[in-house]
């Protein structure tokens, strides 16, 4: 075994596992943020949050191909990018309309978190109605521009490696992307006044009244956040793979786990949930005969060395699930117990 | 013997009534503070201690009796405007937000404000140095005593015309108690009046300038805290001898 | 309603209505007991009705022979096997201390024993999947009468619940409800996928049923008489029987399961649940082994939704895993539970008739209302075809703002419950 087989084998990995793995986890750790930030601050699990995506997710979708009828491009970019402010606006709008309507009501008589649960259910079905209304429950893709910042075939030609290593710029944009608005959103929680208000009526509601802090303005910035946070996971899911209304319901799983296993309520865990899951669905899921095959050449494994097909991902995300609430329910960060 | 009204800076005078629609807790109580003095409400468990303390604070509806600030009557208002109105409060559990830094507590205790709050950040780490020291510290993960004085501080923030605080030595051990009343002392004496519901009622009227005993949600007692300290009733009753 | 259907529309459609009702309301029945009388908080009713019927083809069809001696040894062998690893797992939870030592060696007795059981299965998987795939590939029955498999998929359903009861009941209520959103996905996933079992998605046609068939009928001499009295066609004639009798074994069903459990609500069992829910410190505290009688009855409840997945499966006469959504068949149930008023069995049936029908009736009525809206439009005016062509997607919304509407103006439903 050379420093090539090496070489190769690590690029092998980065191809299939890595690179596939960060972005999956970023768009995981986007939609966790958004189901922990509810979670903390309207205190109750948010099962509307993947249909949330989705709406967001249509509105870029719609307003991309809108763009794109004009003639709109961004050269090697995606022209969603152009579109996804409006996907946010759009979004804002549809969640504070739901809040004034739905959700205050329960809020000011001081409901009980579980009544909430089943009201985000409601929500639910409405969005889903209203996203499959609009553009029906079909497979779409809006992704346009360059397709790769680098593609397997470049990648062999400048390093003469054999193995490929491709970079799409969906993934790229996305871990981009992700990375932006999480400092953003850190840097809003952690040094303005408003975000500071936010955390401190996560932590001691009756506390906060007392402090002067407005429940209602912070709820309406948990909203406009959680929007944002859900349209950006959204588009770029979609981008990176395609817009399937049903596939932002199914992504609800792995976005719980990847919040309640970080530790509900707590956004940095959140996000290390969000990669963890990706990480394991991703890992578990490869067929492992290629890497195997530059590290440990004598061996000829006779089957393609998977632990698990990838029709059971969502095992691997409920498995975790399981393994945490048994050994640490309140998750890797301390979440907040309600 | 009774404090009046003209004379006290907050008074809750003559307080009848309970939680919600439960029975009165409350019969024609008084309790009151003067201006740059220490009040301190003791009494046997259940007595109605830190209801009398709610009811100043506007958490429960008086059926009879007034609470008056400053010569306004504030009876009718809900505890948040209350607190714009400059009372503090303190409460006995759940006093401070555990996830946020001790300065960022302070700085929630200032939220209100409009104009600048470093002077009286200045001021407050100037009472309580040890939360200068762990300012950038998760105020959940200091002790029990320190945590205390966050809540103190965080009260402090709002620039308080008088303080309500709600069993501030529960749960500490013996010295860190006397610290505790000690850093009160020194808040009183900047100028603040302050009402303290205590269980440790031998240590609380030691630094009292007026207390009072309730028992089953009435006046009992009312005295000067060494009045108190040496009535012979007082003493068997509530304080062991 | 129903008969205004039959009116309406056909006396056929308006049994098929009734027959679905029938099986929903029993749905209904079996989260009420969970959600109503116990406070539990399930959202993977999908999977345990899937259970049931999966139950149905395991029981009812056909074995296949070839195939129990090519792989059904080898499979059997690698699922006890897959038990034991699961078990030494639990034993090592259990045995050593608390440690990251403990946590590596499960991670690692998992992780060795996935790759063994995966040696020994996927072999006889493909020699089971590889025989006449057209029309089986899978293992098959126990060519038993189907009415024994609807008991057995209430079995399948309570062991699937009693697990997951087991690790998330005790911790907080989002936590089961995540767990059983997850378990009824891996349940699908399961039946999509392992071909050898119940043929995945290639589904499982011509599953043998407990009444007569058509053809059958309309070649009775004794039938075609009697249809012939009452002057209706044969064919027509033929299908209601049919559907008749399935309603008249489902009724029965129903009625059994409604005593059983308007019988379990007011005995001392259901009083103890209904204090547990209203308070469930103060149980506790009064010596109630709080999580084990959450256990009994979230058990209960699933094995009710298992024994309805199998009347269905049953009514459908053939497993289809990729018609298994979460929205139909755990969401709307939890709008029947909701709408009938929780914690009462004649809601919950009343509302599960109810929904159903809704169910089936608003994308008709949604279709009339926008041919109506658009009559100003042009045939061919491509808004007016979108519209149209989206008017079946009108029920989600319409579910979803009945749900919002009865908990916001009528939160405690039909008929409440205690």
């Amino acid at each position: 075994m050379g420093e090539i087989d090496i070489a190769n084998a690590f690029v092998v990995l980065a191809n299939f596992v890595l690179i596939p793995s960060i972005s999956y986890g970023s768009q995981l750790a986007l939609g966790a943020l958004g189901i922990t930030l509810v979670y903390g601050i309207l205190r109750f699990s948010n099962f509307a949050h993947g249909d949330t995506m989705a709406f967001g997710a249509m509105i870029t979708m719609l307003c991309t191909w809108w763009l794109q009828h004009q003639g709109i491009h961004l050269g090697p970019l995606p022209t969603a990018l152009i579109a996804l402010p409006i996907g946010i606006i759009a979004c804002v709008a549809l969640l504070l309309a739901i809040d004034r309507s739905v959700y205050r009501f329960y809020r000011t008589r001081r409901a009980k978190p579980v009544i909430l649960v089943i009201v985000s259910m409601g929500v639910m079905f409405v969005m889903n109605g209203l996203v499959r209304f609009v553009v029906g429950p079909g497979d779409q893709r809006f992704a346009d521009g360059e397709r790769f910042v680098i593609s397997a075939r470049e990648f062999r030609d400048l390093t003469g490696l054999q193995e490929g290593l491709a970079f799409r710029t969906s993934q790229g944009i996305t871990i981009l992307t992700a990375i932006i608005v999480v400092i953003a959103l850190f840097w809003f929680l952690n040094k303005t006044k408003t975000g500071k208000s936010m955390r401190a009526y996560s932590d001691n509601e009756d506390l906060a009244l007392l402090s002067g802090i407005n429940p209602n303005r912070v709820v309406t910035y948990t909203w406009i956040l959680v929007a944002i946070l859900a349209t950006v996971a959204g588009a770029l899911y979609g981008l990176d793979k395609s817009f399937k209304p049903f596939t932002y319901f199914q992504l609800l799983l792995p976005i719980f786990a990847a919040a309640v296993v970080g530790g509900l309520g707590n956004p940095l865990g959140a996000i290390a949930g969000g990669y963890l899951i990706a990480f394991s669905e991703v890992t578990i899921t490869y067929a492992w005969k290629k890497v195997l095959g530059y590290l440990v050449p004598w061996w000829e494994p006779t089957g393609i060395v998977q632990f698990i097909s990838t029709d059971y991902k969502f095992a691997i995300s409920f498995s975790i699930l399981l393994i945490a609430l048994l050994f640490r329910p309140t998750g890797l960060f301390r979440g907040k117990a309600y | 013997m009774y404090p009046s009204r003209h004379e006290a800076f907050l008074i809750g005078e003559a307080m009848t009534g309970g939680y919600a629609d439960g029975p009165d807790i409350l019969h024609s109580c008084t309790v009151a503070v003067n201006s740059g003095e220490i009040a301190v409400i003791v009494g046997p468990n259940g007595a109605g201690k830190s209801t009398a303390m709610k009811a100043l604070f506007g958490m429960l509806s008086l059926r009879e009796g007034a609470v008056i600030l400053d010569g306004e009557d504030i009876s009718a208002l809900p505890p948040q405007e209350r607190v714009s109105k400059g009372m503090g409060f303190v409460p006995q559990t759940a006093n401070i937000f555990p996830s946020l830094t001790v300065r960022e507590n302070l700085e929630m205790g200032g939220f209100s404000r409009d104009d600048d709050i470093h002077d009286t950040m200045e001021q407050v780490y100037g009472l309580f140095p040890v939360l200068r020291e762990k300012q950038k510290q998760q105020a959940g993960e200091l002790s029990g005593g320190q945590r205390q004085q966050v809540a103190l501080a965080r009260a402090m923030m709002t620039q308080p015309k008088v303080l309500l605080l709600d069993e501030p030595t529960a749960g500490v051990s013996p010295i860190v108690m006397k610290e505790i009343l000690g850093r009160i002392i020194e808040v009183a004496d900047t100028g603040i009046p302050v009402i303290i519901v205590e269980q440790n009622a031998r240590q609380a009227l030691e630094i009292a300038d007026q207390g009072f005993v309730l028992v089953q949600g009435r006046n009992e007692y009312t005295g000067t805290g060494k009045e108190l300290l040496t009535n012979k009733d007082v003493l068997q009753a509530f304080l062991g001898g | 309603m129903i008969v205004t259907t039959g009116v309406i529309q056909s006396w056929n459609s308006a049994l098929l209505i009734l027959n679905m009702g029938l099986v929903s309301a029993i749905m209904s029945l079996g989260l009420n007991l969970q959600w109503g009388l116990a406070g539990l908080f399930n959202v993977g009713v999908m999977g345990f009705v899937a259970l049931g019927g999966l139950a149905t083809v395991l029981i009812a069809m056909p074995a296949t022979p070839t195939a129990w001696g090519a792989g059904g040894a080898r499979i059997v062998i690698a699922l006890l096997f897959a038990s034991v690893v699961i078990a030494a797992v639990i034993g090592v939870y259990k045995r050593m201390p608390n440690s990251t030592t403990r946590f590596v060696v499960m991670l690692a007795l998992l992780l060795i024993g996935v790759i063994i059981y995966r040696a020994i299965l996927d072999p006889a998987v493909a020699t089971v999947e590889a025989i006449n795939p057209a029309l089986a590939g899978y293992i098959g029955g126990l060519n038993l009468p189907v009415l024994v498999a609807w008991p057995v998929g209430g079995v399948l359903a309570a062991c699937a619940a009693w697990l997951i009861g087991k690790t998330a009941l005790g911790l907080r209520s989002d936590y089961l409800a995540i767990g059983t959103l997850g378990i009824a996905e891996i349940i699908i996933a399961v039946l999509k996928h392992e071909d050898w079992l119940a043929r995945g998605v290639k589904n499982v046609i011509g599953i043998p049923r407990p009444v007569p068939y058509e053809i059958d009928l309309q070649q009775d001499a004794n039938f075609l008489a009697r249809a012939t009295d009452l002057g209706i066609d044969p064919t027509i004639a033929s299908s209601l029987f049919v559907k008749l009798n399935y309603a008249i074994l489902f009724a029965v069903v129903l009625l059994t399961l409604f005593i059983m459990a308007q019988l379990a609500l007011n005995s001392p069992w259901g009083r103890m649940m209904r204090a547990i829910r209203d308070n469930e410190v103060t149980a506790a505290a009064m010596g109630k082994d709080v999580t084990a009688r959450h256990l009994q009855v979230f058990v209960l409840g699933s094995a009710i939704c298992g024994i309805a997945g199998a009347m269905m499966t049953t009514l459908d006469g053939q497993l289809t895993p990729a018609s298994y959504q979460p929205l139909r068949f755990t969401f709307l149930v939890w709008v029947m539970v909701i709408l009938g008023g929780s914690g009462n069995n004649l809601g919950a049936v009343l509302g599960g008739f109810f929904i159903w029908f809704f169910w089936v009736q608003v994308e008709p009525i949604g279709l009339l209302l926008i041919e109506f809206a658009t009559i100003g439009l042009a045939d061919e005016s491509w808004f007016k075809q979108h519209l149209l062509a989206s008017a079946a997607y009108m029920r989600l919304f319409t579910m979803g703002l009945i749900l919002l509407l009865v908990l916001r103006f009528w939160p405690r439903g039909l008929i409440p419950g205690r």
